[in-house]
């Protein structure tokens, strides 16, 4: 198959993702079980990344500030742009992308290739919405939620390396993360859409992947690899599209 | 009853059903036989829906299934249970979650109403006290029998069976079997069991149709199948020399 024609089957899955739900009960159930598995789970692995990431950033900003025209709160002011306005959307999502992806594919890829697809189906499930609907909606919901929590986690990361390593006081730090709030308080709203689009990217490709699997065992992996690829590669190109609509 | 008429079905440029026409009747073990790669499966999959037929017409006590808008075939699919070769339970529901995921899914029964089904399911296949196992943590043969379990649930009118005995050892085999014949006959089903194994043939075949080739090749039933002088039926279902004295024997008394 060529690249138009997953588009197309691609999008042809989302029109039965949107139906309506077979049972509205067991649609929240499945809703609220999903939340927690891809969402609640991966809250962990999110926290520990996000905080190193932040002080990472900031030893590095600090490292390549060597001009004493520039005030020391711009390290501040520079870890939470950078923050919030890639770190934690883009490069969380690309993580989680590699986690979840590679998880919803192989998952729904075994279910396809051990026939409970085909049992759905035969019961009268519409499988794609059964299976689909609540991953993807949860995670486009819930996903702004944990990156907010990246974001607040990253800064004090970065609070932290810049104190206990002495290249600023804490007072000093918050003035950066407060300086030009008001004008930059957008980027935020900003992170937090793209995010939206990002969850559901990876959510939807990988579930495509894992829905269309053929085959055994092998092709499950293989079909969780494509999912983790293409799932990363669409999210950089839809946060290069979206940059440039909103910020330019 | 079930009435396949005229079935044409390809993949690509490869045909694999050829104008294939056949009854199955209600109150009966209907057998699909024939070798590997011959159109059974696709045959089987056409009737239930999971293939779309090219040409020709499935029909379900009168009611045309390949002519039916999705929501009308819904109503239809609630009345078919199936068994998978490979039983097909979901991972991570448990036996009882199993049973009742289709009662969960269709109707409006309370939880204890559920239960109550679903114990009463399980019971006739013999399993007790095993709701909270999961399906990797049962046996072949018990995941079979959840999987009937699951498959009667809604009380089917139509029972499909995708080589019931494969993987199983010969007494679980006879033991299946047995189950679905009795199944049948208890609720009046109309069953269609796609099978290799040839005891199977000889123990439950009320009436059997042999594939070859894409086409209704022969059908009769377990007494005529020992008679036949099909030399492609002969060939595939005598192919021991067990089996070729058997029929020599039967035959000559």
């Amino acid at each position: 198959m060529n690249l138009f024609e997953h588009i197309g089957r691609y999008i042809l899955m989302l029109k039965s993702v949107f139906a309506r739900p077979d049972k509205g009960r067991v649609f929240w159930e499945r809703f609220f079980n999903e939340t927690v598995e891809i969402v609640i789970n991966s809250i962990p692995l999110i926290a520990f990344l996000s905080f190193f990431m932040g002080g990472v950033i900031t030893i590095q900003t600090a490292s390549n500030m060597s001009s004493p025209l520039l005030p020391d709160y711009t390290i501040g002011y520079i870890t939470r742009q950078s923050t919030i306005l890639e770190f934690s959307p883009t490069i969380i999502s690309l993580i989680i992308a590699g986690k979840v992806g590679s998880n919803i594919a192989s998952e729904i890829g075994t279910m396809k290739v051990t026939e409970q697809i085909d049992a759905l189906e035969i019961m009268g499930v519409n499988s794609i919405g059964y299976l689909m609907l609540p991953k993807i909606l949860s995670t486009t919901l819930f996903f702004p939620f944990v990156i907010i929590i990246s974001i607040v986690l990253s800064l004090i990361g970065g609070w932290f390396a810049g104190v206990t390593s002495g290249l600023y006081s804490t007072e000093i730090y918050l003035l950066g993360i407060r300086a030009f709030w008001e004008e930059d308080q957008n980027d935020l709203y900003y992170a937090l859409g793209k995010t939206m689009v990002f969850g559901f990217l990876i959510t939807s490709i990988a579930s495509y992947y894992g829905y269309y699997t053929k085959g055994g065992a092998l092709e499950v992996g293989r079909a969780s690899t494509k999912a983790v690829v293409a799932s990363s590669v669409a999210i950089l190109l839809a946060n290069y599209i979206l940059t440039q609509l909103i910020l330019i | 009853m079930i009435e396949v008429k005229n079935i044409n079905k390809s993949f690509g440029d490869t045909q694999i059903l050829f104008d294939v026409s056949a009854k199955f009747e209600t109150g009966k073990v209907n057998l699909i036989i024939g070798g590997s790669g011959q159109g059974k499966s696709v045959l089987t999959k056409c009737i239930v829906g999971l293939h779309e037929v090219d040409t020709g017409h499935v029909v379900y006590d009168d009611r045309d299934f390949s002519e039916m808008e999705r929501k009308d075939r819904k109503l239809i699919r609630q009345e078919i249970g199936m068994l998978f070769q490979g039983s097909a339970l979901f991972d991570s529901l448990t036996v009882l979650e199993n049973v009742m995921f289709p009662l969960k899914m269709f109707t409006k029964m309370s939880r204890e109403e559920r239960e109550e089904r679903a114990h009463f399911c399980l019971n006739r296949v013999d399993i007790i006290n095993k709701d909270n196992l999961l399906p990797a943590e049962a046996s072949g043969g018990m995941q079979k029998r959840i999987a009937i379990a699951r498959a009667i649930a809604m009380n089917p009118k139509y029972l499909f069976c995708d080589e019931p005995n494969s993987g199983l050892d010969p007494k679980t085999s006879i033991m299946i079997d047995n189950l679905i014949q009795e199944i049948t006959y208890e609720y009046n089903m109309t069953t269609v069991v796609i099978t290799h194994d040839m005891n199977s043939v000889l123990e439950i075949g009320d009436h059997i149709i042999f594939i070859n080739k894409g086409r209704n090749w022969w059908q009769g039933n377990k007494e005529s199948i020992m008679k036949t002088d099909n030399k492609e039926v002969v060939d595939f279902v005598y192919a021991s020399k067990f089996m070729r004295n058997l029929r020599e024997k039967f035959v000559n008394s």
